[in-house]
């Protein structure tokens, strides 16, 4: 038996019941099942025996966004060296100037853009770790349920799809809102009907639209504003999208790689592929969904290109939409969410495909937002318990006539 | 024909009775426990919307406006304030048609509308409708698009919030929460959904 093993088991009896510290049970389970496999195991009948449980589908999802968080924190820190370079900074004010100052702030020195986004994401992930953390515990002190790694995921998402200068205050009131109000009167994980990572950045999209939306927020630099490339795509007078991005030197490659400004961790297309090959591989999420929300999305924009609107996002081409913007990101973490989407594999394609369908309308027919993919999935989500229904009702008028027939 | 297509979408979408004005929302709270009942109160108020909205909108154009009564002769009468009773008086006897007509062909929907069916007389989403027509002054054709449009999204949200309540009947709701509250959370929540359309122009 290992030392915390042994550790833990001297702590118990504080926390089980009648114990000084019974009301944080919540928190040793917590920290207990974390490190080790829980030992209570259901023996009655419909459960699948497996060693996939919700630990390991939630740890799964978070080492999954590894790739996107790397490429993110090293896009981040190079948009924000560039913009030092041309507004001719030599240093970051506040804490972040005497951390900084020793690897320097050249763009093309890799660990410096590296370093550079660490210093913005860290605060807004430690941010939402802390208060969602608080309201979980609050939550499962007061209702007796337990702690779980579902709330590892949704911190990280939410922390991904954050613009890099955010105000912390911001960031902790969004996760309140997603924890509290989209999952935990619900019942807490599995029991909620909208992603609770989405719901928390709708809010602060809704509530405070200057700091998350616009052209000053997505680097991370005082005074800089650089718009992203969807929303230059969008700029009302340009003769093609695609022309007005390329113009300001964002190449179709540059995009696909993630290398363009916008949220901390949600631009790369490279590092949402590799997170989804892994969670295809583990079995984690549902290919059904994501491939429902690429052809959603490419078929609505081949429907737009041809029929030929005036705004230049019209004639957009559909691989310039699946690279650009959060849309990756979206598919393969948010809308493959297994509580908020939907549960039958037939309903998982239309799901997908009203997501892309969704987002393709937001983006160009929208002139309000640049960006459609989270406002898509939170609207996906509304309709995915009835499409589940009438997917089941089908089912059962199908093998009623099929039965009938014998 | 585009025109009134885009009546019909904005009125769906964009500017949906529930989740984007918040109207009818006693019944929209009280009758979304089931699928079935809800999607049946939806194609009631649908209905009922197509029937009303048209039919106040002559009401409206041919007596109650400034200077609607000119073809008989009184070019100077302004009944506009007779406006608020006479539309209700026009819902409130369709509505009586209605629950006659469904009593007769389909008891099953009347026996599980039940007492919300002659609530519909007095349901905002309805005059709310109407108000939107007069205020927007529709002609024939665009205020029983807008009668479709508007009623098919009242339908649509409540059928959608009957989806979720089922689903959530498994969910641990606080005590103080249940009910009512939780729905009108749901309710919140959906409107945040529907918030994307906000801003499209048709």
């Amino acid at each position: 038996m290992s030392s915390i093993r042994r550790f833990m088991n001297q702590l118990h009896p504080l926390f089980a019941k009648g114990g000084r510290l019974e009301k944080f049970y919540a928190l040793y389970e917590m920290v207990d099942t974390f490190l080790y496999t829980p030992a209570d195991v259901t023996y009655t009948a419909p459960h699948v025996r497996d060693a996939i449980d919700l630990k390991r589908v939630m740890t799964y999802v978070v080492i999954a966004t590894l790739p996107v968080l790397l490429i993110g924190l090293y896009n981040t820190g190079y948009q924000a060296n560039i913009a030092m370079a041309q507004l001719g900074l030599d240093s970051t004010p506040g804490w972040r100037g005497p951390l900084l100052d020793a690897i320097g702030y050249n763009a093309s020195n890799p660990l410096a853009c590296l370093l550079h986004g660490l210093v913005y994401f860290l605060p807004v992930y430690i941010t939402t770790l802390a208060v969602g953390g608080f309201w979980e515990v609050v939550f499962a002190a007061v209702r007796n349920h337990e702690i779980n790694e579902g709330f590892l995921v949704t911190s990280m998402l939410f922390a991904l799809i954050l613009p890099p200068d955010i105000p912390l205050w911001q960031v902790a009131l969004g996760i309140s809102f997603g924890v509290v109000v989209a999952k935990e009167i619900f019942g807490g994980t599995g029991k909620n009907f909208v992603n609770p990572a989405l719901a928390g950045r709708a809010f602060l999209f809704f509530a405070y639209p200057g700091a998350i939306s616009g052209d000053s927020v997505w680097v991370a630099v005082d005074g800089f504003s650089q718009a992203t490339p969807l929303a230059l795509g969008s700029v009302p007078g340009i003769d093609s999208a695609v022309g007005n991005i390329v113009a300001h030197g964002y190449s179709w490659w540059d995009c696909f790689m993630g290398i363009q400004p916008g949220n901390i961790g949600a631009e790369s297309t490279l590092g949402c592929l590799l997170g989804a090959a892994f969670m295809l591989y583990t079995g984690v999420a549902s290919w059904r969904i994501m491939a429902g929300v690429t052809l959603g999305l490419i078929g609505t924009v081949l429907i737009f290109n041809f029929s030929g609107g005036e705004a230049p996002m019209y004639g957009m081409p559909w691989y310039w939409h699946l690279v650009l913007g959060g849309f990756a990101f979206g598919t393969v973490f948010m809308a493959t969410d297994p509580v908020s989407a939907a549960h039958t594999n037939a309903g998982r394609w239309v799901f997908g495909i009203l997501i892309g369908f969704m987002t393709a309308l937001i983006r160009v027919v929208n002139p309000a937002y640049p960006e459609g993919i989270m406002l898509a999935i939170l609207f996906s989500n509304l309709f995915a318990p009835l499409i589940d229904y009438v997917v089941i009702r089908l089912n059962i008028r199908r093998r009623m006539m099929r039965n009938a027939k014998v | 024909m585009e025109h009134y297509l885009n009546i019909v979408i904005s009125s769906v979408f964009i500017e949906n009775l529930a989740l984007a004005f918040f109207l009818g929302m006693c019944t929209f709270l009280a009758i979304s426990k089931q699928i079935g009942t809800a999607f049946g109160l939806g194609v009631a108020v649908v209905a009922v919307q197509v029937i009303t909205v048209p039919a106040n909108n002559l009401l409206f154009q041919y007596f109650l406006k400034d200077g609607a009564l000119a073809w008989m002769g009184f070019p100077n009468v302004d009944l506009s304030f007779l406006g608020l009773i006479s539309y209700i008086g026009v819902i409130a006897a369709i509505v009586q048609i209605l629950e006659m007509v469904l009593d007769r062909y389909v008891p099953a929907l009347y026996n599980a509308l039940g007492i919300f069916l002659p609530l519909i007389t007095v349901n905002c989403a309805i005059l709310g409708g109407t108000l939107f027509m007069v205020e927007r002054d529709y002609t024939l054709g665009e205020s029983v698009a807008y009668g479709f449009g508007s009623g098919l999204g009242w339908a649509l949200a409540i059928t959608l919030l009957a989806g979720i309540r089922e689903k959530l009947k498994y969910s641990d709701v606080p005590d103080g929460l249940q009910g009512l509250g939780i729905t009108f959370v749901i309710a919140g929540l959906m409107s945040l959904g529907f918030l994307g359309f906000s801003g499209i122009q048709l």
